[in-house]
């Protein structure tokens, strides 16, 4: 089956991104295709390159970025909520000025239509977050 | 089907949060705006402190946030002809539909008459509205 998912809350508040990342590598396993991740609301802060957890616990944006690597797995940042919260790929910093950028290796940042196309073609799209 | 070139399948919106406290309902219908673009068959549900979102007379100036809520009353322009409330949900927040705005779209099959887009449905109806979905949004 072809899966689309949808993260909407950040990582670490929120249980989801690790819900998530569980739901995507099981379904990986059983041999299903994953279409497109696609990070919406604060759910585009798993895409910052920036984040240092403590070293006992889990990194999620890096195990989303070797996810991706693994698997060549599509994740979508949504532009516009990436933009509010601060999430800039190289594009982006030049576009508006800013002096960095900090999009994590294997996340792309896009548009809503990214979300939308996910629901046409995929069987099922599975969201995460409240 | 490679490309989705074609494909239309049924969207649905359960927009279920309050207008402000939470960013919630603002990117919900930035969604919906996108997704018009898309020929797909949309509907929208507004349900729990979602019903809030519809209230007229919002005034935000004292909290310092963008009153969106005009917004709504665009959709009819971008195509957008089934939004759902549910009765109960407004019943429990001591609402009734004349709290509500008016939603209407005009129907280009009917000599661009202008209708209502907007109707009150029980939560019986409404499971059966969102069982026959293919694809859910909740926010």
């Amino acid at each position: 089956m072809k899966f689309g998912i949808v993260v909407n809350e950040g990582p670490y508040t929120h249980q989801s991104s690790d819900s998530a990342l569980q739901f995507v590598k099981a379904a990986l396993q059983k041999g299903h295709e994953i279409f497109r991740v696609f990070f919406y609301h604060d759910g585009v802060n798993n895409g910052t390159s920036l984040g240092v957890p403590p070293q006992d616990d889990r990194n999620l944006t890096l195990e989303w970025s070797g996810l991706a690597e693994k698997h060549g797995l599509d994740l979508v940042v949504c532009v516009a909520a990436a933009q509010r919260r601060g999430i800039l790929d190289e594009d982006e910093m030049g576009r508006h000025g800013k002096s960095a950028n900090n999009l994590a290796p294997g996340f792309r940042i896009s548009g809503l239509g990214q979300l939308i196309e996910s629901g046409i073609q995929s069987d099922r799209l599975v969201t995460f977050g409240d | 089907m490679e490309n989705g070139e074609g494909v239309v399948k049924k969207f649905c919106y359960i927009n279920r949060k309050a207008p402000y406290g939470t960013i919630y309902a603002l990117e919900s219908l930035e969604v919906v705006l996108i997704a018009a673009a898309f020929d797909q068959d949309i509907s929208l549900v507004f349900a729990d402190d979602g019903v809030y979102q519809l209230t007229k007379g919002q005034a935000t100036e004292a909290i310092g946030m963008k009153n969106f809520s005009k917004t709504y009353s665009a959709l009819g322009d971008y195509d957008i002809k089934k939004i759902y409330v549910e009765k109960e949900s407004l019943e429990e927040r001591g609402l009734s539909a004349e709290d509500l705005q008016a939603l209407k779209y005009e129907d280009e099959d009917d000599d661009w008459a202008e209708k209502d887009s907007l109707f009150v449905v029980e939560r019986d109806e409404l499971a059966g509205i969102i069982d026959e979905q293919d694809v859910i949004l909740s926010f």
